[in-house]
């Protein structure tokens, strides 16, 4: 029983990845008909937002002090974060410690810049041209991007650590006797990811600009037809699904030490996860994040690789396949959508 | 139009093209020449330096090249010599006179593994066709070590291989024209159990997660085994796909499982990633059985200890290396190291430029580079001075026997690099095996290959 | 000749020339200058060349001609050197029987897959196809690597070991061969400053690929070839006309995937390991890159784009900062300095970033492919003939 709800839980706060990435995604197909293949980059570079403000905030004046050495015999360089000298001691300490949970603000408008140059300067080319073109045009942008990160930060992972006030495990089972404890920052991360998707959903469903877009990703040119600028509405809901990438990324860095990897290693899932949830379909990219975070973490289990050897590395593949043999629309997709 | 038989590569035996060479003058006879591959001709020699340089392990690559230059320096003549001045051979001082190898300029190609035995056979491969290397060295994972060792074997060039851990390298896969100066996964665990039964005590639980490929399972099967000789019982043993990120879903049934220890059989990304799970997982703040829960991580590396960050604190391991080491040949080190970069090596960084020195000294030794006078030299050589205390190139396997560190992550560090500190040197006695232990049977060293 | 049209005969006696001559095309520098770094014609990237051209071919014919985009047929091309690998495990170092069993087994499990994943076209497709090859690499990683049954060898990669059965074995052979011809036998040439190799295996190699390339252009040329490409323009259409067209792209699927698969038991001939990573789906996007690039359904596009990418990863990646130190050392040192600085993002480890940039710049401005520019050049320089043909009679 315990053992059953730890893995429904570990599955959750996977999914949560999954269907947060999932949804910049399939929003991207469903409004403006493009296949992204540098979507996970876009997640890596949300990462790396937290990173960087991280890197940022650790900027330090250097002072050599000479009672202590470093590894050469040298007065060891001592150094002061820029935050610590301007705002005391504590204040900066605190500063740096919420370094994950601020990069949130710092990422949102970077993200959204990135996604808007994005589109504006390369993708917009391509919606007349055939999917193969956006695919391989995007495959070659996330090796860029990847490798661009590489350059400046290498190749080993860093780490980000959460604040220490959400550091460290909850314990969930206490109150009805069952041993459950779980890391505060996943049960954040879940949280996080349901009101980002939350909002995602709000924005669609109760402002006029959502209405348009929605109305767009129904039927383009009809809307074109009635005077409304479709194409400035897309190019911003391109930007809001790069800041909901990068976002995800953001959080998910003290969840793992991020690497310039990331972008290819969540790449190939996210569009399991889309198709799997029905092309264009926002619920069903969430649903099937879930889903598959879920019976990932089962196959994971001593019991799932006992009875099918090798299940832990093959069961997003291998419902992939199964739906789109048996059902290619997906858990909620409409059929035919990106069928030609 | 002249025409000229050169010495160098390889020769053609059969006779397919003999149609094609009808209008040169001779087909070439291994006899014909200095009699091995990439024989030096000018006032230079060639090395290849074979490291990771994209890919997970892009990090240790980078810095192997960095002391396979700082190496090369130090042969040619140049900076304060580091290492070579305190390097020992049995007789007395080593051969080397920083005159490069054998009177000739020392030169060097680089190549790129991206830690993929296929891209680092094509990498090797292109630097003994192409750059007439005489040896090839680096590495940063196994698999790409013994298929790197399996190419040079066949090529007939010397292979010194760089980080690599798993008992296979010199075990079941040992080539004659390969040799390892890194420890191993047998060793790690010898030297570990002792220091593990004297801080946790006899009567424990161990669990392991264990990478799933030849490195994770030597290193799993050896500790596990040294271990449970202590009195250990083994809970489980899970193995964890290769390309996993979020060990989340193999980190979280440990706890209900009544083991008290969790043994993390992972380098690398891996590592980082597993140790983080881990410790976010609340583990080492859980008492189980009534006594704290632990956590071990076998095999350290300290450009890894610093991407776990924290979380590294007062966990125990193993390493080949550390250059908190106080003996004169590490001092020396560190300082020409730190000194031409700024910070001090890893133990990749100190294992690949002892292999180069060795390799030089084996070469002078010999008096030639042909790989069967190399590997006469190297085998049963007593060396000291290189930062290990007195080590010997065991012949019958060509594994090097050394003492091997205890270390565990540091609770206060004083910089960036200070995250491990040494807890014990394990003397070179414990940590010996017989060459046909089972962990290590079943493979055959075969003759040395001077290729063509 | 050869029941090829004219323009056709053209092409196939050109990439005949190039193969054969490729040892000296390849090194067109002397052997001890510094631009000797740029030279390709060593035994092991002159075989690659040829060995990614037949895969790459191969992956045209479904591709280039039906325009279905597999993301998985790297694959095909990791079975076959399996099972090339178990061939010399089990029989001898003879590449016959290899190659004949690389290609038969590809062509099943391409027959198995392709049977599945033509249920769907356009991107639905790509990802079936992903998936499945990412399913096939990670069986082939670990699930078939475990002590107990070990079909693959995992990580190192399946290699032959010396006490392997090989029930013909023939003494001294312990390498691949043709009828005691070995593979990694060489002969060079010195001729003034210039070294040339010529390798037993490239010319085999290129012998295959030769073949395999006359086999594309008659596919090309058929009647089946047209069939495809209709597939390409308007399958809706040709499904309306009560055609199924499901039998011709499995037969280009299967055509592709024993290409695949003799390119990889080529591969375990030239260097007998076979190792997992050749099956990763970024494997698969690599003859992906590379059909594109040369430029898909042409056909030399796809030669000519293995040639292109293999090329770079094997050259560029080995100039490092000293090479590139050397090269401008003759400058004054700020200059110097800085071109190196400038450089480095782009070679040696960082040839992943001019590959990718390169690749978007192929895409963006060129979508046929390097054949696309070579037209439009020729095109140009037409015109520009044209137009001062038309000038002169006005002057």
């Amino acid at each position: 029983m315990d053992a059953l709800l730890l893995q429904i839980l570990n599955g959750l706060d996977k999914g949560s990845a999954y269907a947060l990435i999932a949804l910049g995604l399939t929003l991207i197909f469903g409004t403006l008909g493009v296949v992204n293949f540098a979507h996970g980059a876009l997640f890596m570079i949300g990462a790396f937002c937290s990173v960087t403000l991280n890197k940022i905030l650790n900027l330090s004046t250097v002072t050599l002090d000479a009672t202590q050495k470093d590894f050469l015999g040298n007065p060891l360089k001592v150094k002061t974060p820029y935050v610590e000298s301007w705002f005391g001691e504590a204040a900066g300490q605190s500063i740096i410690d919420w370094s994950v949970p601020l990069a949130i603000i710092f990422a949102i408008p970077v993200m959204l810049a990135i996604g808007v140059i994005m589109e504006r300067g390369l993708i917009k080319h391509f919606y007349k041209r055939p999917h193969a073109d956006q695919i391989l045009v995007t495959f070659g942008l996330a090796i860029v991007l990847q490798e661009v990160v590489k350059a400046f930060f290498g190749a080993n992972p860093i780490q980000t650590p959460a604040p220490d006030a959400l550091d460290g495990v909850m314990d969930l089972g206490g109150a009805i006797g069952l041993q459950l404890s779980y890391p505060v920052w996943r049960i954040t991360y879940f949280f996080f990811a349901m009101a980002v998707i939350g909002g995602v959903f709000a924005f669609l469903r109760f402002t006029t600009f959502g209405m348009v877009v929605r109305a767009g990703m129904a039927d383009r040119e009809t809307v074109g037809l009635l005077g409304i600028n479709i194409d400035k509405k897309f190019t911003i809901m391109f930007g809001i699904a790069a800041a909901v990438a990068g976002l995800a990324g953001v959080m998910y860095t003290p969840i793992n030490p991020p690497n310039y990897h990331w972008g290819m290693d969540f790449l190939v899932l996210s569009f399991v996860v889309v198709v799997v949830g029905g092309m264009g379909s926002l619920p069903g990219a969430v649903l099937a994040g879930f889903l598959l975070g879920i019976l990932e973490s089962f196959a994971s289990t001593t019991w799932a690789t006992t009875t099918i050897p090798g299940i832990n590395q093959i069961i997003i593949y291998l419902v992939a396949i199964i739906i789109l043999l048996v059902r290619p629309r997906g858990l909620m997709g409409r059929a035919g959508v990106m069928e030609e | 139009m002249t025409l000229k038989n050169t010495t160098r590569r390889g020769v053609l035996k059969g006779g397919a093209l003999a149609g094609a060479g009808l209008a040169m003058p001779q087909i070439l006879t291994a006899a014909s020449h200095a009699g091995y591959t990439n024989a030096p001709q000018g006032a230079d020699v060639t090395l290849g330096f074979n490291v990771p340089q994209s890919g997970p392990y892009a990090d240790e690559g980078a810095d192997e090249l960095r002391a396979y230059e700082l190496a090369v320096e130090h042969l040619n003549g140049g900076g304060d010599g580091g290492m070579m001045n305190t390097f020992k051979v049995s007789g007395g001082n080593s051969m080397l006179k920083g005159n490069g190898i054998l009177g000739k300029e020392v030169k060097y190609v680089t190549g790129d593994t991206q830690t993929k035995s296929d891209a680092a056979r094509a990498s090797a491969k292109s630097m003994i066709e192409k750059d007439g290397a005489i040896m090839i060295t680096g590495g940063s994972s196994s698999g790409v070590a013994i298929a790197v060792q399996g190419l040079c074997q066949e090529a007939g060039v010397i292979f010194m291989a760089g980080l690599t851990h798993s008992n296979d390298t010199t075990g079941k896969d040992k080539k004659a024209n390969g040799f390892r100066h890194f420890f191993n996964g047998y060793m790690s665990a010898a030297a570990l159990a002792p220091v593990l039964e004297k801080m946790y005590g006899a009567d424990r639980t161990a669990y392991h997660l264990t990478a799933d490929y030849t490195w994770g399972w030597t290193q799993q099967e050896s500790i596990q085994a040294a271990t449970e000789a202590k009195g250990w019982k083994t809970a489980n043993n899970v193995l964890t796909p290769l390309a996993t990120t979020d060990f989340s879903s193999y980190v979280a049934p440990v706890l209900n499982s009544g083991a008290d220890i969790l043994v993390l059989n992972h380098y690398g990304g891996n590592m980082i990633n597993s140790l983080t799970s881990a410790v976010q997982f609340g583990l080492r703040d859980k008492q189980v059985n009534g006594k704290n829960f632990e956590i071990v991580v076998p095999l350290y590396s300290r450009l890894m200890a610093r991407g776990a960050g924290e979380n590294v604190k007062g966990i125990f391991g193993s390493t080949n290396w550390h250059w908190s080491l106080q003996d004169e040949g590490s001092k020396a080190f560190v300082k020409s190291f730190g000194t031409k970069y700024g910070f001090p090596p890893s133990q990749a960084a100190h294992t690949v430029y002892c292999q180069t020195m060795l390799y030089a000294n084996a070469c002078e030794t010999a008096g030639t580079f042909n790989p069967c006078g190399v590997v006469e030299a190297m085998e049963g050589l007593e060396f000291d001075g290189l930062g290990n205390g007195p080590t010997t190139y065991r012949a019958a396997d060509h594994q090097c026997f050394k003492d091997v560190l205890v270390v565990k992550g540091k609770e206060n560090p004083t910089s960036e690099f200070d995250v491990l500190e040494v807890v014990e040197v394990t003397p070179r006695a414990q940590v010996e095996y017989a060459p046909d232990h089972p962990m290590f049977a079943g493979g055959d060293l075969g003759a040395c290959n001077p290729g063509a | 000749m050869l029941n090829l049209n004219q323009r056709d005969t053209g092409t196939f006696l050109f990439v005949i020339i190039i193969t054969v001559l490729a040892p000296f095309v390849m090194n067109p520098f002397p052997t001890e200058s510094a631009m000797a770094q740029f030279n390709a014609g060593y035994p092991d990237l002159m075989q690659r060349f040829v060995i990614f051209g037949i895969f790459a071919i191969g992956f045209n014919i479904l591709f280039g001609l039906t325009g279905y985009l597999s993301f998985g047929h790297a694959a095909f091309l990791g079975v076959g050197s399996y099972a090339a690998v178990w061939m010399f495990k089990l029989l001898s170092y003879n590449i016959i029987p290899a190659l004949v069993l690389s290609v038969i087994i590809a062509g099943i499990f391409s027959l198995f897959i392709g049977f599945l994943c033509l249920r769907r076209s356009g991107i639905y497709f790509s990802i079936l196809t992903l998936a499945f090859a990412q399913m096939s690499f990670a069986i082939a990683y670990s699930v078939l690597s475990n002590p107990k049954f070990n079909l693959t060898n995992g990580e190192t990669g399946l290699q032959v070991y010396a006490d392997d059965i090989q029930l013909f074995k023939v003494e001294n052979l312990t390498t691949p061969h043709l009828f005691g011809v070995k593979m990694n036998s060489t002969y060079e040439l010195t001729l003034g400053a210039w070294d040339f190799q010529f390798n037993v295996g490239y010319y085999v190699s290129a012998v295959v690929m030769i073949l395999m390339f006359y086999v594309s252009i008659r596919i090309f040329r058929s009647p089946f070839g047209l069939m495809l490409r209709a597939v390409k323009t308007n399958q809706t259409r040709l499904n309306y006309t009560g055609l199924n067209t499901r039998p011709y792209t499995l037969a280009a699927f299967v055509i592709s995937g024993m290409y695949a698969g003799l390119a990889g038991g080529l591969l375990a001939s030239m260097d007998p390991l076979a190792g997992a990573e050749r099956m990763q789906w970024t494997a698969s996007g690599e003859v992906v890159l590379m059909t594109i690039l040369g430029g898909a359904g042409t056909l030399l596009g796809p030669v000519l784009g293995a040639g292109f990418i293999k090329y770079f990863e094997n050259i560029l990646s080995k100039i490092n900062d000293n090479v590139l130190h050397a090269w401008f050392q003759y400058l004054p040192e700020w200059l110097e300095n800085s071109l190196v600085w400038v450089l480095h993002w782009f070679t040696g480890k960082g040839w992943h970033l001019t590959l990718g940039l390169l690749f978007m710049i192929i895409v963006i401005f060129l979508p046929g492919g390097l054949m696309d520019g070579a037209n439009r050049i020729r095109e140009a320089i037409r015109g520009r003939k044209a137009k001062k043909n038309a000038k002169t009679p006005a002057e």
